[in-house]
């Protein structure tokens, strides 16, 4: 399912995407905010660049990095605010549930 | 981070009523405000509206998982792109109810789990969206549930 792009991809995609241990492990690389080449991100990982660059795509679309042009060479960094965004979805729910259980509280110890 | 969420609350009440409050559909739907149509019968679909202020009229729909009393109660909350699809193989967020008796009651966890597999629905948005409707109530609750 591919999104206008203007749409900002929402929090199950950011989800989704971080449910690897392979794109979790590029993300935590790519943190530090230094960008990276494909070829380095592969460098000490068992993967072929092809499944390293699939990854960064499935990264690239829930909005976790961007691809960055330089001349001929392709690098990738990292974005912080869907990370920011979907914890902070997470708070909401959270939240509500630490409302409901308030309620629930009131209601079987009333 | 996590993709899912963990409350636990320890309640002055024995386990058999909060078992009670949580699959009774009237009494679940007195405190989650929701007016459920019927009851929750494992593997059957629940219908309802939700009643809490600002978001009245909300449809509600659950799938009873499992109800083993009085120990594990839990339901899927499917998010259907198409309304008139079938609930049961639409992606959904789980939400389990662990109960444990304790000395002075009940030790209450819920787990919401699966929020990888919404797509963005309105509903979603609606009740869980940013605008109005949910105030945050601080103070004694939190104390209590913060885990």
């Amino acid at each position: 399912m591919s999104k206008p792009d203007l749409v900002a991809p929402g929090p199950a995609e950011v989800f989704a995407a971080l449910g690897d241990p392979t794109r979790l492990s590029l993300l935590a690389k790519l943190s530090d905010g230094e960008t990276r080449s494909i070829a380095k991100l592969s460098a000490d990982t068992k993967l072929t660049r092809q499944a390293v660059t699939k990854h960064l795509h499935v990264l690239e679309r829930a909005g976790l990095v961007e691809n960055i042009r330089i001349g001929r060479e392709s690098r990738f960094g990292y974005k912080p605010e869907p990370i920011a965004e979907a914890k902070s979805y997470l708070d909401r729910v959270s939240a509500q549930w630490d409302e409901a259980l308030g309620r629930l509280r009131a209601f079987v110890e009333g | 981070m996590t993709d899912r969420i963990e409350k636990s609350i320890e309640l002055n009440a024995p386990i058999e009523k909060v078992w009670r409050a949580l699959t009774d559909y009237d009494a679940f739907g007195e405190w989650f405000r929701v007016k459920l149509e019927g009851p929750f019968v494992v593997g059957e679909v629940t219908t309802g509206r939700i009643t809490y202020p600002g978001h009245e009229g909300l449809k509600w729909v659950s799938v009873t998982e499992r109800m083993d009393a009085p120990r594990l109660f839990s339901f899927r909350w499917p998010h259907p792109a198409d309304p008139n699809a079938d609930s049961s193989t639409e992606p959904s967020t789980l939400v389990e109810f662990h109960l444990k008796p304790t000395p002075t009651g009940t030790h209450l966890t819920i787990i919401e789990s699966g929020f990888e597999n919404l797509p963005e629905d309105q509903r979603m948005e609606a009740l869980r969206g940013n605008e109005g409707g949910w105030e945050i109530q601080t103070g004694n609750i939190k104390a209590y549930v913060e885990a």
